[in-house]
């Protein structure tokens, strides 16, 4: 007869094994290494909680701290790859391959790790993607995450950053695998149960806060002109025209002036109440100054922010909060919210090619994808309607029958023709082909696909992709916003002319915009201290954006 | 140190009667631009100092661009870079050419 329960079996062995360490849940910190070295086997997969901002630091350590002699060949599934710790565990043998979403400051290295041949590459995938697989092919054997605060019986709070935690725990336990949580504190009563105590096997109290990435922070100081100047084409020349009232923002600076753009120069276009009333977006500060002028309805969270609790506190209205008060963010949902419930998604990048397809992988940058390109797609099981999608979705067939035909997401591409050390924006090829090559990939991580992409904007103008009809026009809406990069001055100007005469690129003076408006003082605040006094001193930004 | 130097003949004379102004700050990532109406009505001229090398093409095709787009004539522009990248030089020259437009 098939045994089909040898998996139940295998975990409880691997709760027996770890059970000489723990009294009832409570592991001590100093025996977290020889916890794991007797709960994961050579060969399993361990996710290891590396969210977008949340990171379980000491199991991290505890973890590249086993002896690889007795544990080895792991193939870790995370959703980040963030701290030195999560290289550290390929460099020192104990893991083998890995699948991922996103590794900011870590892409140099990984980059070097994955050419070395120390990293056995599964896939870059988008959050969305990486979690569906923890539940079909990719389900870990040992889930390692991160709460603030235990009780006894191993229910857990994980406060504002939630994020990946259910996602993670639910596929990990109800697949015979073990969980094991990593906690500021131990309390006698948890302030509200975000986990269920019996998802969760092992508990280890860390005595220190678990690290938090203030990811989503952008200094009104630095935001320039020429991001003003886009920041307004966007408004006037998108959100306007498409009444686009849900919505996702990118983390960039040209989305955070557009943030800080609302109350002055919207207000000044009539657009209150019409758009950007509805998000999927993390708690940014620069959204404060529209949240308190009344444009924002309520906003879903895939994490917090470190600095804004007091302030999601005190807004309820806007944010969701859990019984005790605080932010409940998840990012699973939000992601799906994003996909399915907003009708538009405009971010950063650092390539584009001809085509609209946009990457951010550059030749010796790994740095993934995030939640990106399930933002930044057409969700093709869409069925509700809205008037956005439906106007976007005239645009690219205008001839066709109104009932039968689907909408389209707004997908918007926003930045300035240079960026860092005057490296175009636009290219012939992205790097993303080259990584492709050099590591043998079936698939260049390509963040963004161009037949994804409705809109690019720069300094230049916009450029609308729907309504570009062939290749070639695809090709020189793209040139003819590309600005003084080597694909902007390879432009064919009659044919741009053309395309502007049809809309499919508007300049600011066709949309009634002169550059030179492009102003600082646009800026509903001009300083991390001008945020801090529109939410009435209830934000309380961390100290190194503090410079009073 | 890079200097670059462009000659234009411009379409008319630049708008207004100030003699001189100064727009933007030397500071990394942005620039400088001293614009004097010193030239013929139909002469413009931008010198540019710049650390960042290698860049001439890009420069000559904002400088082309703005002589067309602002018609600068009469004006001789100085460029101290701080490495701006050319969104913002574009940006600075046409403000410089604003400058000199307003009545003093």
């Amino acid at each position: 007869m098939t045994v089909l329960d040898t998996a139940r079996r295998a975990r409880d062995r691997r709760l027996q094994a770890g059970a000489q360490y723990a009294q009832g849940k409570r592991v001590a910190r100093e025996n977290a290494t020889a916890l794991l070295e007797a709960v994961i086997q050579s060969g399993d997969r361990v996710c290891l909680e590396g969210d977008n901002q949340k990171q379980a630091d000491l199991l991290a350590v505890s973890l590249a701290a086993m002896d690889s002699n007795k544990v080895h060949d792991l193939h870790m599934v995370q959703s980040g790859v963030v701290l030195p710790e999560h290289l550290d565990v390929f460099e020192r043998g104990i893991a083998r391959r890995l699948d991922y979403a996103y590794s900011g400051p870590q892409s140099t290295r990984i980059a070097h790790l994955l050419f070395g041949g120390k990293i056995e590459l599964g896939a870059v995938h988008t959050y969305l993607e990486l979690f569906a697989r923890y539940y079909i092919d990719l389900t870990p054997q040992v889930a390692l995450i991160a709460a603030v605060s235990a009780d006894r019986h191993g229910n857990l709070y994980t406060g504002p950053n939630t994020e990946d935690t259910p996602a993670i725990a639910e596929a990990t336990v109800f697949k015979d695998g073990v969980v094991i949580a990593q906690v500021n504190e131990i309390v006698d009563t948890v302030p509200r149960v975000d986990i269920p105590g019996d998802w969760v096997n092992f508990v280890i109290e860390s005595g220190t806060p678990f690290y938090v990435e203030p990811l989503f922070t952008r200094d009104p100081a630095a935001i320039s002109e020429t991001q003003i100047l886009t920041a307004m084409l966007a408004i006037k020349g998108i959100y306007a025209p498409y009444g686009v009232a849900r919505l996702n923002h990118g983390i960039g600076f040209n989305t955070a002036a557009i943030e800080l753009l609302l109350p002055t120069y919207g207000e000044r276009l009539g657009l209150k109440g019409k758009v950007a009333s509805h998000w999927a977006l993390n708690p940014h500060p620069t959204l404060i100054p529209a949240i308190e002028s009344g444009w924002v309805k309520q906003i879903h969270s895939f994490g917090s922010e470190v600095g804004m609790e007091p302030y999601i506190r005190a807004r309820s209205d806007v944010y969701f909060t859990g019984p005790d008060g605080s932010l409940r963010s998840n990012r699973a949902f939000c992601q799906v919210a994003g996909l399915y419930a907003c009708d538009m998604f405009i971010g950063s990048t650092l390539q584009i090619d001809l085509q609209g397809n946009s990457s951010t992988v550059t030749a010796d940058r790994v740095a993934g994808f995030g939640g990106a390109p399930n933002m930044g797609s057409d969700a093709r099981g869409r069925r509700h309607p809205s008037k956005p999608w439906l106007q976007a979705g005239k645009e690219a067939d205008p001839g066709g029958p109104a009932p039968l035909r689907r909408g389209r997401k707004l997908v918007v591409q926003i930045g300035e023709t240079f960026g860092d050390r005057n490296a175009p924006m636009f290219v012939e090829h992205l790097d993303a082909l080259k990584l492709a090559e050099k590591l043998d990939l079936d698939l260049a991580p390509v963040m963004l696909y161009g037949d994804d992409v409705t809109h690019i904007v720069t300094e230049e103008g916009i450029a609308n992709l729907l309504l570009c009809r062939d290749a070639d026009e695809r090709e020189h809406a793209v040139r003819g916003v590309a600005g003084f990069t080597e694909i902007g001055r390879g432009r064919h100007a009659g044919m741009v002319q053309r395309l502007r005469t049809r809309g499919a690129i508007r300049r600011p003076e066709d949309l009634g915009i002169d550059p030179l408006d492009a102003d600082r003082r646009l800026l509903s605040a001009r300083s991390i201290r001008d945020l801090v006094r529109w939410s009435g001193n209830l934000y309380e930004p961390p100290s190194r954006f503090r410079n009073w | 140190m890079e200097h670059l130097n462009y000659h234009h003949v411009a379409p008319s004379r630049a708008k207004g009667s100030k003699r001189q102004a100064i727009v933007g700050v030397v500071a990394s990532g942005d620039l400088e631009v001293l614009v004097e109406r010193t030239l013929p009505d139909t002469e413009c001229e931008v010198n540019i100092r710049t650390a960042v090398e290698g860049f001439g093409d890009v420069w000559k095709a904002v400088v082309a661009d703005f002589v067309e787009r602002r018609s600068p004539g009469g004006l001789k522009l100085s460029v101290n870079d701080g490495g701006a990248r050319p969104d913002m030089v574009a940006l600075r020259l046409s403000q410089a050419a604003r400058a000199v437009a307003d009545q003093s």
